[in-house]
């Protein structure tokens, strides 16, 4: 089974196989590196990053749904100084590879946050959160806007020459107009897609099961969307793409690589069954093995649609 | 924590909508707290999606038992499980209860379902300190006396024993026995632990409240379950920090 190249690549960026682990779903590694050999992972990406600490929307934040969950966090987060002190030497000793996810309320906020990250040698990438829809500063109104986003993507490529990677909204008309201005300011890949902005009500208080009102979904109930949009991308942009939206099962792997996927995401699933990253290294080797495929990179945009 | 795929060994009504559910299973090396819990999948598939967090009501001899009210999906799922089938349990979670001190006198305050940690309290206070449990409820079918010691019961209707909430019940006890020396253990819905909280601070009494949230994970990595620092600034975790917290800790 070791004949099977696992190994994909982001730009320069080489990693040992196409799991990523989602920003806001592992935290800093801690947590979940009491479940599951980090090092088997091809990359963790960390909750997102800003400036200066943020101590999260008030609760309740959460909520299930069918098939998938509401959140609206608010991006709780330690700040980019504690990180750096309190964070990073854990994740230097995981011998993963660390991708910075960062959030910032302006366009000079990302740019500082990666000016002062980039010299910080366990992070190999950055993954800029041009998206969150749970913020009322920046976060959707950036991601809404496709000349937000360049001049995001432009800002952020100008202090590092590690990758970049934009997280796409998938709350706009058309997302590929969003990874054409993130690849022509530079960006050498984007994720797609953050959450779908939902709501749900208590039908006998007549409140929101948020606080915050509107909260972003995720789990399996989103997958066909991503696929879509991830297929969007792939058939109008030539621009690397990590897909994500509620992969469950490794079969759903399979199939972001196929919509034309280089690497993907797990994301809430690592809630329920924090083995699930490695269950799907498993099978996917299984897979590779079953169908002939020397190299995973083969799968990536191998989609017959004749 | 780990994931443990246990047998059930029975599922019996305790009383109208709650249940006593006990699963087998292996520890090594690990030991529960009371006031921890697990999180528990009710069952396979995407729908109920996340899983449920149940305290742990007892355990002995590899045998561990949750006390669940019926009272939406998931509860009435495990409600229908029967014994021989496999429970998916993520745990043990969270801080529980602290125990050691000098207090004489436990007192445990236990509204509804919320005694459901307090068999397990039990058995690990052992003989040590001298145990009162007050329990409540709306009427007399609602209160709950499994595995208690020494249970003193408070009816919102006066079915039977002291008429009115448990936390008044617990001041008119404690003013006529003029009780000393004491730590407060409380579990409840949240106007109950308010009650206690604000009790605790005015008297100078210690006292811990375990709490509960909506969660998706259990071990800190979703955040879904935040509670508000009593300091007012920033949030705990109801999961990771707690799910027992001191009452002077955080704010309900």
């Amino acid at each position: 089974m070791n004949d099977i190249d696992l190994s994909i690549n982001i730009g320069n960026l080489k990693l040992k196989n196409p799991i990523l682990l989602a920003s806001g779903t592992v935290g800093y590694g801690n947590e979940i590196s009491e479940f599951i050999d980090l090092s088997k992972i091809g990359a963790i990406v960390t909750k997102s990053i800003s400036l200066k600490p943020r101590k999260g929307n008030p609760p309740s934040r959460i909520t299930e749904t069918s098939s998938g969950m509401l959140n609206a966090i608010g991006l709780a987060n330690v700040g980019l100084d504690k990180f750096v002190d309190e964070k990073i030497p854990f994740l230097e000793k995981l011998d993963s590879t660390i991708i910075c996810n960062i959030a910032a309320s302006s366009v000079d906020e990302y740019s500082q946050c990666v000016e002062q990250l980039n010299s910080q040698s366990a992070i190999k990438a950055f993954e800029i959160n041009v998206s969150c829809p749970n913020v009322k500063d920046g976060g959707l109104v950036f991601g809404n806007d496709v000349s937000w986003v360049g001049k995001i993507t432009n800002a952020v490529r100008g202090k590092t020459d590690k990758p970049i990677i934009i997280k796409l909204s998938p709350n706009n008309s058309k997302i590929s107009d969003f990874a054409e201005v993130a690849k022509k300011e530079g960006a050498d890949a984007v994720s797609a897609i953050n959450t779908l902005v939902g709501t749900a009500f208590n039908i006998w208080t007549r409140k929101p099961k948020i606080k915050n009102i509107t909260g972003g979904l995720s789990g399996p109930a989103i997958k066909p969307v991503a696929l879509a949009k991830v297929l969007e991308i792939s058939r109008n942009v030539e621009i690397p793409i990590i897909g994500i939206g509620g992969i469950s099962k490794w079969q759903d792997a399979i199939e972001f690589m196929i919509a034309g996927s280089s690497a993907f995401q797990i994301g809430t699933a690592n809630f329920i069954n924090p083995y699930i990253s490695i269950e799907i290294l498993q099978n996917l080797i299984t897979y590779c093995e079953n169908m002939s495929i020397k190299n995973i990179s083969e799968l990536t945009a191998s989609y017959n649609l004749s | 924590m780990k994931i443990y795929k246990s047998k059930i060994l029975a599922n019996v009504r305790l009383k109208k909508n709650i249940f006593l559910m006990q699963v087998s299973i292996e520890i090594n090396n690990c030991t529960f707290i009371p006031g921890q819990f697990f999180n528990i999948k009710v069952a396979d598939g995407n729908y109920p999606f996340l899983r449920r967090p149940f305290s742990i009501c007892d355990y002995t001899n590899g045998i561990l038992t949750f006390m669940f009210d019926v009272n939406g999906e998931g509860t009435h799922i495990l409600s229908a499980k029967k014994s021989g089938q496999e429970l998916n349990l993520l745990g043990p979670l969270g801080n529980g209860f602290n125990i050691e001190g000098n207090y004489e006198n436990a007192v445990f305050i236990g509204g509804g379902i919320g005694v459901a940690p307090f068999p397990y309290l039990t058995r690990k206070m052992g003989k040590n300190k001298n145990i009162i449990s007050f329990i409540g409820g709306r009427s007399s079918g609602d209160l709950i006396s499994y595995n208690l010691d020494n249970v003193i019961q408070a009816t919102d209707d006066g079915s039977i024993g002291f008429k009115g909430n448990v936390v008044e019940c617990f001041i008119d006890y404690a003013k006529n026995n003029l009780l000393k020396n004491y730590r407060i253990f409380a579990c409840g819905p949240t106007p109950m632990l308010k009650a206690v909280r604000e009790l605790a601070e005015v008297n100078n009494i210690e006292c811990q409240i375990s709490t509960e949230s909506s969660m998706a994970c259990g071990f800190g990595l979703c955040q879904g379950c935040a509670i508000e620092k009593a300091d007012n600034n920033g949030y705990l975790l109801i999961c990771k920090d707690g799910p027992v917290f001191n009452s002077d800790e955080v704010l309900l």
